[in-house]
């Protein structure tokens, strides 16, 4: 019903040739749009090193959906800003690792360089869309820019747009809308506005950073649709972070579950959810109350606290809270590996980060132990909660 | 009201092309009247007030404006005469209405000493101080606002650190001091290329005009763009950690565009208002430049006449500072509803 979004290529005046974004792409051989290789990212605070982000490698192609899930504090957000260039080595932070993307180093660019990537190539969508437009400039004007910007649009195009990309992100009247502000509007007609500027380009990696989270959750799904819906039409890669599970069920093509700064599972989401390997993600999964279950029920939580990034646990980051724990978790720290090689481990891109991966023997063993002594290799208490029968 | 149909669902208003852009703007225009009726009141509270205890306070002052008046020599029959003359001799109620019943017809009434009437001589001074405390401000604004953005930008790199030290120096040195130096330099001990003292009108000569007033407002303004550089900057830096500065250098938009399209104006209220105080309190208080450099202006009218009981011109005298302090609040208080579109909503 609603007009389809154009892509740049058709917008009147563009200047780039019809083919001018796709020959690159063939150009590009492994296929991967985007692809981050051993990034880290720390803050040195008066309070010591941040961790924030550990060492995160991963791919993205053109057109998947990739969902980031993590507890706050996970490192998902920095992670995400790293991605992008937002967050740069400065006196205080430090970085280092590569992203590419489409075939250009992002991380060997200067500031030129990546603003003209951000905005045209990359678009970010941020978590609260209360504070994410500027409260100050009309609604169409914060558009506007970055069409003049990057596509070179005159300001009379450059409004016409405006009010078609705001009709294409499902907001009614949109001729009225482009001359308001922020405030005028509702939280979520906002984070609708705040997608409608990161897609005015049509970009081919859409950063968003848990776009709905500050929303009500009657909106929450709507605008998870709308992404969604966007996304395949347009057919650009997105990078959805998340900490919510549910959320990203049907609506990725992978998962990477981050924790403590580390990425400690990665999967297609079907065998994500079919067969998790690492027993922070079973945790998060268990942590869902089931709709199906029955009423006045505790819910199962995680129990202890996300890691302090300050002063991370040795070993594996989890160990202080896992169910499983042994002594081997709490000074050795497990390496990301394959799944293909564990029963019922089928042969897909799936990875974590375990001693005592779930569904093994190994882990029924750990599980046994720690019933028995009644609490983990790192003295946390084991709860019925944590140990499914 | 019109612009606060946010939640209602999208039909039928008036047909698009129309409909746009009317709705806040009559709510700006409304919101605007609102704020200047209520301001209008306020001013009378102000001017009724501070003229009254003025009145109160003269009255309260050692020295008698007749004796003043009559002269060293004069007689205690003399004096008398003056008094009665000056109408001093009845109560200072009755006085303060009947100047009140003067004001609303326009007439401050005559100088004591001299016999001009009031509102001549504040014609003759207030546009000398207009013209430094404008000049003065428009100055301070033009070397704080670059200088602020461009610190917040880069903060505790060489601009800002150059800048907050010589700022900080020129804030702690009183007026008069940085007055001589400035005399010093240009106008009588290394050069004179500029006068020291003295004022031309602006429609007499207009280039003796510029040159008489550079060095008083320069005095003037440099404690002022130290101050509004310290303002702007610390609120321009808070600014840059909001969300839709993260959002904007994510569009790819340019530091520039940044700072000055994105981040200015939410981090110019508080400069604003701060301008508007220091405009009004200029227009009244410029005293300390107006001495040094021989200008006559307000400040100086106030103080002679103070000096010289002249109750008559220093009433007018005040009752303009006043009005002047009100209005410029008034300007400011509608300049916000240009700046910041969320005041517009309030009631």
């Amino acid at each position: 019903m609603r007009p389809t979004m154009p892509r740049a290529e058709k917008a009147p005046t563009t200047a780039t040739a019809p083919t001018g974004k796709h020959a690159r792409r063939e150009g590009y051989e492994d296929g991967a749009l985007l692809t981050v290789d051993d990034v880290h990212v720390r803050f040195h605070t008066r309070n010591g090193v941040v961790h924030a982000v550990e060492g995160v490698s991963l791919s993205l192609s053109e057109g998947e959906v990739l969902a980031v899930v993590g507890e706050s504090g996970s490192g998902k957000t920095v992670f995400t800003r790293r991605v992008m260039g937002l967050i740069a080595g400065s006196r205080d932070t430090e970085v280092s690792g590569t992203v590419t993307f489409d075939g250009s180093t992002l991380t060997e660019l200067d500031a030129k360089g990546l603003s003209a990537v951000w905005g045209k190539e990359i678009a970010l969508v941020l978590q609260d869309p209360m504070t994410s437009l500027n409260p100050v400039k009309r609604i169409g004007a914060q558009i506007t820019e970055t069409l003049i910007l990057h596509q070179k649009l005159s300001k009379q195009d450059a409004n016409a747009r405006a009010v078609e990309l705001l009709r294409s992100v499902g907001l009614s009247e949109p001729e009225r809308r482009v001359r308001q502000y922020p405030h005028e509007l509702s939280g979520g007609m906002r984070q609708r506005v705040t997608i409608a500027i990161a897609l005015s380009c049509s970009p081919r990696l859409l950063l968003a950073d848990e776009p709905t989270t500050a929303l009500d959750v009657t909106v929450q799904a709507q605008i998870l649709d709308l992404l969604g819906d966007l996304q395949s039409r347009l057919g650009m890669a997105m990078l959805l972070v998340t900490h919510d599970l549910r959320v990203v069920r049907s609506r990725s093509d992978r998962i990477a579950v981050m924790y403590a700064g580390r990425i400690v599972e990665t999967a297609p989401t079907k065998d994500l959810f079919d067969a998790p390997r690492m027993p922070y993600t079973e945790a998060l999964m268990n942590a869902v109350p089931p709709i199906t279950g029955p009423n006045h029920v505790r819910l199962a939580v995680i129990p202890g606290r996300p890691p302090d990034l300050l002063a991370p646990p040795t070993g594996c980051r989890f160990s202080p809270r896992c169910p499983y724990a042994q002594d081997r978790c709490l000074t050795e720290e497990p390496p990301l590996r394959d799944a293909a090689a564990l029963p019922g481990g089928a042969a897909v891109d799936h990875s974590y980060r375990c001693w005592y991966p779930v569904g093994t023997p190994e882990n029924a063993q750990a599980r046994r132990v720690n019933a028995e002594r009644g609490e983990t290799a790192a003295g946390t208490p084991v709860t019925g909660e944590m140990v499914p029968a | 009201m019109a612009e606060m149909t946010i939640a209602t669902p999208p039909t039928t208003t008036a047909p698009p092309g129309e409909a746009p852009g009317r709705a806040p703007r009559g709510g700006r225009r409304k919101a605007a009247v609102r704020r200047i009726r209520r301001r209008l009141v306020h001013l009378l509270i102000v001017l009724i007030a501070v003229t009254f205890l003025s009145f109160v306070v003269i009255d309260l002052l050692p020295g008698d404006a007749a004796v003043v008046v009559a002269g060293d020599n004069a007689t205690p029959a003399q004096v008398a005469q003056v008094r009665a003359d000056l109408g001093l001799d009845r109560p200072m109620l009755v006085r303060y209405v009947d100047w009140l019943g003067g004001v609303v017809t326009g007439d401050l009434g005559r100088s004591f000493r001299t016999g001009q009437p009031v509102t001549e001589a504040l014609a003759q001074r207030i546009p000398v101080t207009f013209e430094l405390t404008i000049i003065a401000q428009v100055l301070a604004l033009l070397v704080a606002v670059p200088l602020a953005v461009y610190s917040a930008y880069r903060p505790g790199r060489f601009v800002d650190r150059t800048s907050m030290t010589i700022g900080f120096g020129a804030a702690a040195m009183p007026q008069f001091v940085f007055g001589m130096v400035l005399i010093v330099l240009f106008a009588g001990g290394l050069t004179s290329i500029l006068p020291a003292t003295g004022y031309t009108s602006f429609f007499t000569d207009p280039l003796d005009n510029i040159r008489t007033i550079i060095l008083p407002c320069l005095t003037l303004m440099i404690a002022e763009a130290a101050v509004y550089r310290q303002l702007l900057r610390s609120d321009m830096i808070s600014t840059l950690q909001e969300d839709y500065i993260l959002m904007a250098r994510s569009k790819g938009l340019g530091p520039r565009t940044i700072l000055l399209r994105h981040a200015l104006r939410p981090s110019s209220f508080s400069l604003i208002t701060l301008s508007g105080v220091n405009i009004g309190r200029l227009l009244g208080g410029t005293v300390i430049v107006e001495t040094l450099f021989a200008i006559p202006g307000l400040g100086q009218m106030i103080v002679q006449a103070v000096f010289n009981r002249d109750y008559m011109l220093l009433q007018g005298g005040l009752l303009f500072v006043a009005v002047a302090y009100v209005v410029i609040n008034m300007i400011i208080d509608l300049l916000y509803l240009v700046l910041d579109p969320r005041v517009r909503r309030d009631a």
